[in-house]
């Protein structure tokens, strides 16, 4: 019962984007397209679920003073993995996120996630934890993706839906990120509510 | 490169909040008033050109050398925690007044994107050292403009009736999203 509840908190009730508002900067930079948002999502959920598995397990063995930078040393071993795997077998993607691959370092969700509950819980309750927070992630991302990418050229997932030319290119560029996601917040909340 | 392009290119058109995403959440963190806000800018300004140069000397003379691009992030994310400690440290001694001032924002920097990003770019668009420390504190004006931009328009925000769904972030990610589409505009500068 509450592995379950660790691992589905972060899909509404936690939810790291539209809940905590954490992690915005990769958020709003590369969801242009629910292909992208969805690939940010995962490597996210990976670096996630990975950092949260070794900080639970050597969380006894770090002194507390050095914790935070040794989170981010592991973190960030991490992300340099997804860093050359994603150049190695899906260089398109990987071209397309640029930037945001090595900021997923700098990522409040990953850090936040590794000092509130992975320090605390043991190894099983932090994978679900990662998980969950990391699928929810991937969820707020790969939505926005899909809003914005069907608004602004009329496709989903690449797919045509109507033609680009009825698209409103605002949503592609970087306002309509701001305004989708503000729009977007709005409704999660008031179903939250409800 | 001259620099006065890489200068307007930073703060107005290639605008490191607006258009490059970078350093959104002190941006929706910290601009609920102007003061803080402008506090902010002068803690990110001070770490970022000082990170700016620190890693370029990394980059150049220990990873390029021994042929070590692979542990870039690892790095520079290093570097930049630790030096965020050492400037806290070295502020408290020195200058208490400044210290006063910066102190609270200092901890919240090392997970500021923007300041690994800025530094990842410098190295990205080939900048040379002086190139780099012009864009870092490009950037971190145009990083000042934006916060303190929408700092002064989210003061005016609590008093302006709006419906109840949309009270708090979603109305501020809006007006920040209307403010983006204004730095669209200086996209034909550069």
């Amino acid at each position: 019962m509450s592995q379950l509840s660790n691992f589905s908190k972060g899909f509404i009730k936690e939810n790291p984007v539209f809940i905590l508002l954490l992690g915005m900067c990769p958020t709003l930079g590369v969801t242009s397209s629910a292909i992208n948002g969805l690939g940010m999502g995962l490597a996210t959920t990976f670096v996630l679920v990975m950092a949260n598995i070794v900080v639970s397990m050597v969380k006894n063995v770090i002194p507390d003073k050095v914790r935070i930078p040794s989170f981010i040393v592991i973190i960030a071993t991490f992300v340099t993995i997804v860093q050359l795997l994603m150049e190695g077998f899906l260089p398109a993607l990987f071209e397309s996120l640029g930037l945001f691959i090595p900021l997923i370092v700098v990522n409040c969700v990953v850090l936040g996630r590794a000092e509130a509950f992975a320090s605390k819980n043991n190894v099983v309750s932090s994978i679900f934890d990662g998980l969950g927070m990391g699928l929810g992630f991937s969820f707020a991302l790969t939505l926005l993706g899909a809003v914005r990418e069907l608004l602004g050229s009329g496709k989903l997932f690449g797919f045509s839906i109507y033609p680009e030319n009825y698209g409103m290119l605002l949503f592609v560029l970087a306002p309509g990120a701001f305004i989708v996601l503000g729009y977007l917040i709005a409704i999660i909340k008031k179903l939250n509510k409800a | 490169m001259s620099y006065l392009v890489i200068i307007i290119a930073a703060i107005l058109a290639n605008n490191i909040i607006f258009m490059q995403f970078l350093g959104i959440c002190p941006f929706l963190g910290v601009s609920k008033k102007i003061s803080t806000a402008v506090g902010m800018t002068g803690a990110v300004a001070f770490v970022m050109v000082l990170a700016t140069i620190v890693t370029y000397l990394i980059q150049k003379s220990v990873l390029d050398p021994l042929g070590l691009g692979v542990l870039q992030t690892i790095s520079f994310i290093l570097v930049i925690a630790s030096l965020v400690q050492l400037v806290e440290i070295v502020l408290k001694k020195v200058s208490p007044a400044l210290y006063q001032a910066l102190g609270v924002f200092l901890p919240l920097i090392t997970t500021n994107c923007a300041i690994l990003g800025v530094a990842l770019l410098t190295i990205q668009y080939e900048y040379n050292l002086l190139e780099g420390v012009v864009f870092a504190f490009a950037s971190a004006i145009g990083f000042g403009l934006a916060i303190s931009l929408f700092a002064g328009l989210r003061e005016h925000l609590d008093l302006v009736n709006i419906p109840k769904g949309m009270k708090g972030t979603p109305i501020a990610l809006i007006v920040a999203g209307i403010l983006a589409m204004a730095f669209m505009g200086f996209t034909g500068l550069v």
